[in-house]
């Protein structure tokens, strides 16, 4: 008799339960919804939002399944795609821009399945349809910013402290002056020892050239990995802030490398406006406020930010612009109240001076500048109502403060209100123009019925490959094959579940991992197979021959399968999102085949002749 | 069954040989058809209602101005494939050509647009590079590590072969050669891997058990007795990748292609071109010598 310990049934059984378990949300298909949120993000959506979508939705006689409040939106589900456009086109039409409607694909996994981590299967972007940008960030260009307001800093610096210098330049980001005498040259060189001229703090390296009078300066390479930390993490705050106007349910912005920037948009069709909306420019505006008696040519009336405050009349001067503003920071002033700190670049600073220089006690505006696009209702040609969309600017006065002295690159505003709101005012400043200029480097979009193509597709050929395998399993190894099948089945379902509860992404290129690795997996049981069959041939009796053939194959089998994971192992690190997604279902498979196809068939094995005292065996 | 595999050797590694010799040149001289991964620039597909005149396509983009483009069919006569070469850094070219071909009487669905910047195109040449060489040698030290290392020399070896030889048909045929295409050579490194292990390892074994014989025969009676297992699992494998040739769209024909033919050729090598190395590096009674335990570990698994 073959020893076979019951406890192995048991892990057997629960991990195929668990497996069942975790791969049963994607039999319920996902239903058509739409989420709706308020345009104004600082507003969560309530009950009363709720209400309102309701009454809209019930005029159009289309029925909602099932609406719900859930992380500040409301998800409003439909039994059909077609009601699904028509809420959302009435939504658009009756509450126009106060809101952003985004149609999504809400799964339907039962609470209970929920409750416990239960989640379908993600679709990667070449299965769902959407776009996929990668996008560059130029940190070289904002160093060389930087670098250029150094030099400025430091020119201004020697010419007030009365120190003369030949020459000064920037080479490969290295500002150098060159001084006439040595007595320059150590002054120089106290400056640059003592007073940091950088407003962030960043960190120097100094060469002393003591012999020809010069001095070099250039960031180090901590403060360059800050510098372009900064950028990346700034401009990756400002993109989120972006990808959220365009009502994408389920977008992704997530930082690739060092200076990459991955922005993927699951549904959205239309690149063109996408890109629009990524790559636009909010920017801030400082002017001084009109003069009372200025003519109606030289000023604009705008609005707060804050309709409390109402209008005020600007100049149509503008000194600096938000690019200029290399750091913003809140602090308090000598009583005690919030202020923000403004450090501009060397040549918004000298603007900022000439501006300001004659004109204390006048007051300063912020103005922020915000591309912006607004929805109307047109007839078209037929006389039908249709929302037409168009883009404008819009400026409105953030702040506006009595300027004390004159002001340079560094300067405070005071009287912003709570700390609160200064550090709102503060990431306004910041967030709002980009810290470094970007482009987009790769551009990937995929067109809603080639989505629906490549499912269709990759399932099919999952099924017949399947099913081919099967049939020759069954057909060529009879009842051992059929303990192969229902260890390949098991895997199917073990790879569907493990992938789901990971949260994995399934990708076209994952479909095939999959089928490749229907394939591949019976190598095991072929191999077992094999084994029984010649130690039968060498006269062992059929228990034995079971028992020898399982263990001899093992080693050979756990050799084999490790040599094919290191290499899936390093296509996931090289690898980009679909192909990404081909090594993660390569791997899942190779372990759950080796536990199926060694553990499982065991098992079955076992129970089909583990207690039968066998003469003959058929393989 | 008991073929005398050893008795062909011979032919098979001139033949072997003319085959490398020939991809290398190919690869060398002709390269490789590079797809959009790698190359970099801008790829439309337009589905239509009905099949359109490709050539009167490649009028309206020539009479726009554009250069250096590519039309054609993709699966089917409906489908259009609009390809750019690198044009630096414009990622708006898709939009632009779809836009341009609407509104010359060319109105299809949008099936994708992709853009790879020239940057991105040579990292990825790189990093693939890169990790082909590094899962070599993974893979040289692992099987060094678990057997010896004339069996890792052989596996290598046959590794090295397959990959040349499916690299110089991508380059023959001028195939597009992609970021899929990569990844099917990948799994075929370790598919080709799995073959040469089991046959190394009963190899090993026989070494260890039939000291009568002779190495030559040695790896024949080896041959024979792991030939059934390497004729199934090749034919399992290949039942789905040809279900995923015919039945998987477009999109995934370079990668099932690639592996198709990887598993013939890795079902080869095993079978060839680690055996004859072993041979001629003279394995011998004496480097089974060490008595490896890691078989016995694993004696109580099932």
């Amino acid at each position: 008799m073959n020893k076979f310990p019951t406890w192995r049934y048991f892990v057997i059984i629960a991990v195929l339960m668990l497996g069942i378990l975790y791969a049963l949300p994607n039999l319920y298909p996902a239903q058509p919804a739409i989420q709706v949120a308020y345009t104004d993000s600082s507003k969560s959506a309530d009950q009363s939002l709720l209400n309102t979508i309701r009454e809209e939705i019930a005029k159009q006689d289309i029925e909602i399944s099932e609406i719900n409040l859930k992380n500040n939106n409301i998800v409003a589900q439909f039994s059909s795609v077609e009601d699904q456009l028509i809420a959302k086109t009435a939504l658009q039409k009756a509450l126009l821009d106060r809101v952003i409607v985004a149609l999504k694909l809400e799964p339907t996994t039962p609470d209970w399945l929920a409750s416990i981590g239960g989640r379908p299967l993600k679709l990667g972007l070449d299965l769902s349809g959407g776009v996929h940008f990668l996008l560059e960030v130029d940190v070289e260009t904002a160093l060389g910013d930087k670098v250029d307001g150094l030099l400025n800093s430091y020119r201004k610096k020697f010419r007030t402290e009365n120190i003369n210098y030949i020459s000064s330049s920037i080479s490969d980001d290295q500002v150098s002056f060159k001084f006439k005498s040595s007595e320059d040259y150590e002054k120089a060189l106290d400056i640059f020892l003592t007073d940091t001229l950088t407003p962030t703090g960043f960190q120097f390296d100094l060469v002393e050239q003591s012999n020809i009078s010069t001095l070099k300066v250039s960031y180090s390479e901590i403060a360059i990995k800050e510098l372009r930390d900064y950028a990346v993490k700034q401009n990756l705050m400002t993109l989120r802030n972006r990808v959220n106007e365009l009502g994408v349910s389920e977008p992704v912005v997530q930082r690739q490398g060092a200076n990459r920037i991955v922005v993927e948009l699951p549904g959205v069709q239309d690149t063109a406006a996408a890109k629009k909306i990524i790559g636009k420019t909010a920017n801030l505006e400082f002017r001084l406020e009109a003069k009372s008696n200025a003519s109606r040519l030289r000023k604009t009336e705008f609005d707060y930010k804050d309709e409390r405050y109402g209008t005020a009349f600007l100049e149509n001067d503008v000194i600096v612009t938000g690019d200029r503003v290399t750091n913003a920071n809140t602090g308090f002033d000598e009583s005690g109240f919030a202020q923000v700190n403004i450090t501009l670049d060397m040549q918004g600073g000298r603007a900022m001076q000439r501006a300001t220089n004659g004109n204390v006690g006048r007051r300063l505006g912020v103005l922020f500048v915000e591309q912006k696009s607004k929805s109307t209702l047109v007839e078209d040609e037929f006389g039908n109502e249709v929302i037409e969309q168009t883009s404008y600017i819009e400026k409105n006065i953030i702040n506006l403060a009595t300027v004390q002295a004159v002001l340079g690159t560094n300067f405070r505003i005071t009287g912003v209100g709570s700390p609160q709101e200064a550090s709102e005012l503060a990431l306004l400043l910041r967030a709002g123009a980009l810290a470094a200029p970007m482009k987009f480097v790769e551009e990937r979009t995929v067109g809603p019925s080639l989505g629906k193509e490549n499912i269709e597709l990759g399932m099919r050929s999952v099924m017949i490959g399947f099913l081919m395998v099967i049939l020759f399993m069954g057909f060529y190894y009879r009842l051992f094959g059929l303990a192969a099948n229902v260890a390949l089945t098991s895997n199917l379902v073990l790879i569907t579940g493990i992938m789901s509860l990971l949260g994995a992404t399934l990708t076209l290129p994952g479909i095939a991992g999959i089928v490749l690795t229907v394939g591949m997996a019976v190598d095991a049981n072929v191999l077992i197979f094999s084994r029984i069959r010649e130690e039968l041939k060498g006269g062992k009796n059929p228990h034995q021959a079971i028992q020898d053939g399982f263990s001899r194959a093992f080693v050979t089998i756990f050799d084999a399968n490790i040599t094919t994971l290191i290499a899936a192992l390093i296509l996931y690190a090289i690898g980009t999102g679909p192909i990404k997604g081909f090594a993660v279902t390569l791997s899942i498979g190779i372990i759950t085949s080796m536990f199926t196809a060694i553990m499982g068939t065991r098992a079955i094995v076992q129970l089909m002749y583990g207690s039968r005292n066998i003469q003959e065996l058929k393989i | 069954m008991n073929i005398n595999f050893m008795r062909f050797r011979k032919i098979a590694i001139t033949i072997s040989l003319i085959l490398f010799v020939g991809s290398i040149g190919s690869i060398f001289t002709k390269g490789l058809s590079l797809g959009l991964d790698f190359s970099g620039g801008t790829l439309v597909e337009i589905q239509y209602e009905d099949s359109v005149d490709l050539q009167e396509i490649r009028g309206v983009l020539s009479d726009n101005g554009y250069e250096d483009f590519q039309v054609v069919n993709f699966g089917s006569s409906l489908d259009v494939l609009i390809k750019i070469a690198d044009q630096p850094g414009n990622s708006s070219l898709g939009d632009q050509i779809f836009t341009l071909l609407s509104s010359n009487d060319f109105e299809g669905e949008l099936k994708r647009i992709e853009f790879v910047g020239p940057q991105i195109g040579s990292e990825l040449r790189d990093q693939g590079g890169l990790g082909m060489l590094v899962a070599l040698g993974m893979i040289l030290l692992y099987v060094a590590f678990r057997f010896q290392y004339k069996f890792a020399l052989g596996a290598v070896a046959a590794l090295g072969h397959d990959v040349v030889i499916i690299l110089g048909l991508f380059s023959i045929f001028a195939w597009d050669f992609d970021l899929s295409v990569l990844a099917a050579l990948l799994a075929v490194i370790g598919y080709s891997l799995n073959d040469s292990i089991v046959v190394s390892d009963r190899i090993r074994e026989n070494f260890r058990s039939e000291r009568a014989l002779g190495s030559e025969d040695l790896i024949n009676l080896s041959l024979n007795q792991t030939l059934s297992r390497t004729v199934i699992t090749s034919l399992t494998t290949l039942l789905v990748l040809f279900a995923l040739f015919f039945f998987g769209g477009e999109a995934v024909r370079g990668f099932s292609l690639g592996l198709i033919i990887g598993v013939l050729i890795g079902t080869y090598s095993s079978l060839y071109i680690v055996t004859t190395i072993l041979i001629s590096l003279n394995l011998s009674q004496e480097d089974m010598a060490v008595p490896d335990v890691e078989g016995a570990e694993f004696d109580d698994m099932p």
